[in-house]
């Protein structure tokens, strides 16, 4: 990829948003071009467009394992999350998560007043906290399958055991939106009642999502209006978007496996050499309970947000922690979580590859990463 | 051409600075400053503030960024601000946030990141070579900014760019206009950026101190009347003090927040003929001798006595300086230095 200067740009922030696929990008064009009929319409051109919905939804219930009545279409991962959790305000019990979800979970838990769930260092729930908490008046509990910060993997079955033993009737959603590029979701989320992905993060474009529910799941709409995806989701469907979600979903799944073993081998390239040629520089999750996709390091010494300026000259595109408003960084309430104090967090990257990530941009970050870390920790 | 980072706080000087220097082939960055967490109207930093700074640099196509100093304003800003009052005297926070982010941490960052320079919209001139830089007075008397900024060093100076100083606020706002930014017609920033006009400085303190009721006293030591919260009393005041309505215009005269203590008295025990001082910064070498002296932001100058033991001695009596105020010390309208008006005892009638 190139800039408008022409400079190519190295870009490890795939946790934040990947490009469209190519093949995905053809599949929309009709559906933005002369297929725009209004999908809940009646006649032909409506049909025509409800039929690619249709088709994209079971694209989706078959590769995360759901059933298609399931599937409900959203505008992206925060509006999932949303509906998964305050979708059941209207019911007695408190909702519960651990203190590293993303704020699409943490805030609508904190707006219901619901209890928050201590993580251990190395980013994994604390179960013994989680079944002090939990109660039989659970409604529902929400745990990340990967974080979004950390990459850390969450083994979603233990969660589900301690839910089984204490309070079968307590529900469980995962937000997957980082994990679908990493875990088989099939597998992984066969314990989750509810399940929250987000387009963007494996080659289809912005604004669209998936809430899934298992059979008999049911949850309160919260845009109400046309009574669209079965009355629990408002608001005329995104058609290209659904269509692109579906596809390129697909793509996903085909590819998995054989994206994980190369990224893998890339992750371990940078990683190794980062920590080989930089001192004070560490993981924050060890790599055999993190997706392969997600990396965060810590540099003592170092504030995060000068280095993010210093990898953009040399055009590498990463992150830190999670962005406010406007737009600053805020420090890290996932490491904050983990027991990293704020001075060590404040010195926090996260470098992420998705599928179009190309051998030769861990490369130029292997140059670009040591020297700019130097160049911040020169004395004045 | 320089490598030039701009603070933009989103107002219409600096989004003119920005404009200025590009103007002139160098290579322009821009940082807003993400200070204050909670609430607040239109500041230095609110969110909608920060939109316009990176909409003025999306218009000058210069890149953009936000730096989050929230801990640090926290610590070297709004505790202080607290501190002070909790101990009866009237803080600067605006003082101390150019002292120690804006002129501290953020040229810290800039040296960090290769910058040549650092630039602001403030109100004020250099004068001299780069290696003995002198702060003037702004072109604009009524927007001079001088007295905000007395703490930098010629050896900060000589690494500061101030253009705006040098236009009056009209033509700042008039380049603005020609060049479309959004920010034109923006009206200046006033209060303090943490401080909301609907839950005001008492809410604001109440919520993190406790604050006490106090006695107002007269020379004799005599109780003549109450106040709510000492904490949030300033010298010179006079709205707030309850005074039972028997003492025509009485003004607080001192605060003493250990006893309790608003020693009140009329206009003329208000003044005073000088003013201790402390915390001394000076542009190069400590003075003493004949100055110019400036007590507040805009307030007008007036000539006296600065000694070596850090007393300023009023050529003419003028109103008592609140425990806490920057004193700003001038020759001419060049800056030689600055200090914090000290607490003293009560005044004795």
């Amino acid at each position: 990829m190139s800039d408008s200067a022409g400079m190519r740009t190295t870009y490890l922030d795939c946790a934040a948003s990947t490009p469209i696929r190519p093949s995905v990008l053809e599949l929309m064009m009709p559906y933005l071009r002369d297929q725009y009929g209004n999908p809940s319409g009646a006649h032909r051109m409506a049909r025509k467009a409800r039929a690619a919905i249709d088709d994209s939804r079971e694209q989706v219930a078959e590769a995360i394992g759901f059933s298609p009545h399931g599937i409900v279409f959203t505008s992206g991962g925060t509006e999932s999350d949303n509906l998964g959790i305050k979708g059941f305000s209207d019911r007695p019990g408190f909702v519960m998560c651990p203190e590293t979800e993303h704020h699409a979970v943490l805030h609508p838990v904190e707006v219901l007043g619901g209890k928050k769930v201590r993580v251990t260092d190395e980013g994994q729930v604390d179960l013994d906290h989680l079944s002090e908490l939990l109660k039989s008046t659970t409604s529902l509990v929400s745990v990340m399958m990967v974080n979004n910060e950390s990459g850390a993997i969450c083994d979603l079955d233990k969660v589900a055991e301690v839910i089984e033993d204490i309070s079968p009737g307590t529900l469980l959603h995962t937000d997957a939106v980082q994990a679908v590029n990493w875990v088989d979701i099939k597998k992984a989320a066969a314990k989750a009642d509810l399940l929250s992905l987000s387009g963007h993060k494996f080659g289809a474009p912005k604004g669209v999502g998936v809430l899934a529910l298992r059979e008999g799941v049911t949850i309160q709409a919260q845009m109400l209006g046309g009574g669209q995806e079965a009355e629990r989701r408002s608001g005329t469907h995104n058609t290209a978007g659904i269509v692109a979600f579906g596809a390129a979903l697909m793509e996903l799944t085909s590819s998995r496996d054989s994206e994980i073993s190369r990224l893998t081998k890339e992750r371990d390239r940078l990683v190794d050499g980062l920590l080989a040629t930089i001192d004070r520089c560490a993981e924050t999750v060890p790599r055999s309970s993190r997706s392969a996709g997600i990396t965060q390091l810590v540099f003592e010494g170092i504030e995060s947000e000068a280095l993010l300026v210093l990898l953009e000259r040399d055009n590498v595109m990463a992150s830190a922690a999670a962005s406010c408003a406007s737009g600053a960084m805020e420090p890290s309430h996932v490491l904050a979580a983990m027991g990293m104090d704020r001075t060590a967090a404040a010195g926090s990257l996260r470098l992420s590859m998705g599928w179009c990530t190309e051998s030769r941009e861990i490369d130029v970050a292997l140059k670009v990463i040591p020297k700019a870390v130097e160049q911040l920790r020169v004395s004045l | 051409m320089s490598k030039i980072l701009v603070a933009m706080s989103g107002g219409v000087d600096s989004s003119v600075t920005a404009a200025l220097l590009k103007n002139e082939g160098h290579e322009i960055t821009g940082v807003t400053l993400k200070l204050w967490g909670g609430e607040q109207d239109k500041g230095c930093c609110s969110v909608s503030d920060v939109d316009d700074a990176r909409r003025v640099a999306q218009q000058l196509d210069i890149d953009h960024f936000v730096f989050n100093y929230g801990d640090q304003f926290n610590k070297h800003v709004v505790q202080p601000y607290v501190d002070s009052h909790v101990a009866g005297m009237t803080p600067n926070p605006c003082i101390e946030c150019n002292r120690h982010i804006k002129f501290d941490a953020l040229v810290e960052r800039s040296h960090r990141l290769g910058f040549d320079a650092l630039a602001t919209g403030h109100h004020v001139r250099l004068s001299g070579p780069d290696e003995g830089a002198r702060l003037r007075r702004g072109a604009d008397m009524e927007k001079d900014q001088s007295y905000v900024l007395y703490m930098l060093s010629s050896k900060d100076l000589a690494y500061l760019r101030f253009p705006v100083g040098d236009l009056s606020k009209e033509d700042v706002r008039k380049y603005a206009t020609e060049l479309g930014l959004r920010t034109a017609d923006k009206p200046d920033s006033q209060d303090v950026c943490f401080i909301t006009a609907d839950n005001g400085r008492e809410k604001f303190l109440a919520e993190r101190v406790e604050l006490h009721p106090g006695s107002l006293v007269d020379a004799d030591g005599k109780v003549v009347g109450s106040v709510e919260a000492i904490e949030l009393v300033t010298v010179g005041q006079r709205k707030g003090l309850d005074l039972g309505g028997n003492s025509g215009r009485s003004y607080a005269v001192a605060v003493d927040v250990p006893s309790r203590k608003v020693r009140v008295g009329n206009a003329s025990e208000l003044k005073s003929g000088s003013v201790a001082l402390t915390d001394f910064s000076w542009a190069e070498a400590p003075f003493s001798g004949e100055v110019l002296a400036q007590t507040s932001a805009h307030g007008k100058p007036a000539s006296g006595w600065l000694d070596a033991n850090g007393t300023l001695t009023w050529d003419s009596k003028r109103q008592r300086v609140a425990a806490g105020q920057a004193v700003v010390f001038y020759h001419g309208d060049l800056v030689i230095g600055g200090a914090i008006a000290k607490q003293g005892a009560l005044p004795e009638g």
